[in-house]
């Protein structure tokens, strides 16, 4: 049976990544479509209309979009190496802690990032805040999946590459060590896993992108009257 | 081999969110206590089972609580896998379905004036979208009550908890969300919804409701004055 798996994504999109490292663990073969997401492609307006994004999954011709939804996808017809846990409370558990990393951790750790002033130190308030509740999660743990890398751990994932370049690019501790030992090894631990330090895009590349958007929301936001 | 299954629902009653889960429990016929939460008044049971949100739903299964309303429906779906079924089998079609969860009114009753307005503008177009998109589940054109034809699933509990008080939206906005002229579609898959006779029996008493609307939206409006 030919099974043809395509995956548009761009190279530096973190939600394009967690689909990268899902079907690497997996050992699904599949072909990357990188985007430019300046200059997007008519099959990538075709596949994801209603939000013109990457990533977008095509198994055998048909298009899957948003991250969440694919690895939910993945998961289910690829059995092996399950992300998720099989018993529908630990599921449950295991979609909670990724809204919550999207919704709470994501956005928080995003303003501390590219906001300036009061609003930078509410959002490393809001972060700090964030990240204890995630720290008490990895109580008695390795990786949130348990022994291995599971659904939370990919959701999480950008966290291990993309704090460490923010940090560098704003001069402020995000993820403090000495307040987030079990946050911050977790960090080393999945950042040194082989098939995500192999999928990883090249730092040197993020820190330019993230600096320059950086410096134009800084640009704007001072040539706009309070 | 039949072991007692204690099911307990914390929920708030004019609350849209609560009434998914209801609705959810009511279709499968499990058995459970509802207990009636205060929101300005946090019991200790909603802050030691949901020390992260401090939020309603909260559904406990013996003795553990699961949380978020639509986590809470997949639980509820992969926990008693009887009819009817909130999610097809196949990946695929699920897939589809989770693409279109969607949260929907937003700030539209919460605010006044031109931030209503553009309120109101992010729901149209989102109706818009959904309209569109929803042609994918009713190709026959006039909807079955609904998208499988047979029983609510995921998407239906979510459109008519979402939209079925719209008596009562359009009352305190004064503004027709779903007007049958602009969404042919989803305004009669509403309708077929909310005649559904599980519909009538969870629907809160209109005059409750809607004097609850008008408390939060004035409560919302002063608080907003500087």
């Amino acid at each position: 049976m030919g099974e043809e798996v395509k995956l548009f994504r761009s190279w530096s999109s973190p939600f394009a990544l967690r689909i990268v490292w899902a079907l690497e663990i997996k050992g699904i073969e599949y072909e990357a479509v990188f985007e430019d997401l300046s200059n997007k492609s008519p099959l990538l307006l075709q596949y994801n209309p209603v939000h013109k994004k990457v990533p977008i999954l095509v198994h055998n011709g048909r298009p899957i979009a948003e991250s969440f939804v694919i690895l939910e996808y993945i998961d289910e017809t690829w059995k092996q190496v399950p992300l998720l846990p099989e018993d529908p409370y630990e599921r449950a558990m295991a979609r909670f802690w990724a809204k919550f990393c999207d919704d709470k951790v994501l956005t928080s750790i995003w303003s501390a990032f590219i906001k300036q002033g009061k609003e930078q130190e509410e959002a490393l308030v809001a972060a700090a805040e964030n990240l204890k509740f995630l720290e008490k999660e990895m109580k008695g743990k390795k990786f949130f999946g348990g022994e291995r890398i599971g659904y939370v751990d990919i959701v999480l994932g950008w966290l291990a590459n993309l704090v460490s370049i923010f940090e560098e690019i704003v001069g402020l501790k995000i993820v403090d060590e000495r307040k987030f030992p079990l946050l911050y090894s977790w960090m080393q631990d999945f950042a040194e896993a082989p098939i995500i330090r192999d999928n990883c895009p090249p730092r040197d590349k993020m820190i330019v992108k993230f600096k320059a958007l950086l410096d134009a929301a800084i640009a704007s936001s001072s040539s706009s009257s309070k | 081999m039949e072991k007692e299954d204690q099911i307990n629902l914390h929920g708030m009653w004019g609350s849209t969110f609560t009434k998914r889960v209801e609705l959810a429990l009511k279709l499968k016929g499990i058995p459970y206590e509802y207990i009636e939460e205060d929101l300005s008044y946090k019991s200790q049971l909603v802050l030691k089972y949901n020390p992260v949100h401090k939020k309603l739903p909260i559904l406990v299964h013996n003795g553990k609580p699961i949380i978020e309303s639509l986590i809470i429906l997949e639980y509820i779906d992969e926990t008693w896998k009887n009819a009817p079924r909130f999610l097809p089998d196949d990946p695929y079609e699920r897939a589809k379905i989770r693409f279109w969860l969607f949260e929907g009114v937003g700030r539209v009753v919460t605010t006044d004036g031109e931030a209503q307005e553009k309120a109101t503008n992010d729901l149209f177009e989102k109706l818009k979208v959904l309209e569109e998109g929803m042609r994918e589940f009713f190709p026959g054109g006039s909807p079955t009550p609904s998208i499988n034809g047979e029983n609510m699933g995921l998407l239906d509990i979510l459109m008519c908890t979402l939209f079925g008080p719209y008596k009562i939206h359009e009352e305190v906005v004064g503004i027709k969300m779903i007007d049958p002229e602009r969404n042919p579609l989803l305004s009669s898959w509403l309708m077929a919804l909310t005649e559904q006779p599980v519909m009538k029996e969870i629907k809160p008493p209109h005059e409750k409701l809607l004097a609850l609307v008008h408390f939060i939206r004035q409560n919302a409006l002063q608080s907003s004055v500087p």
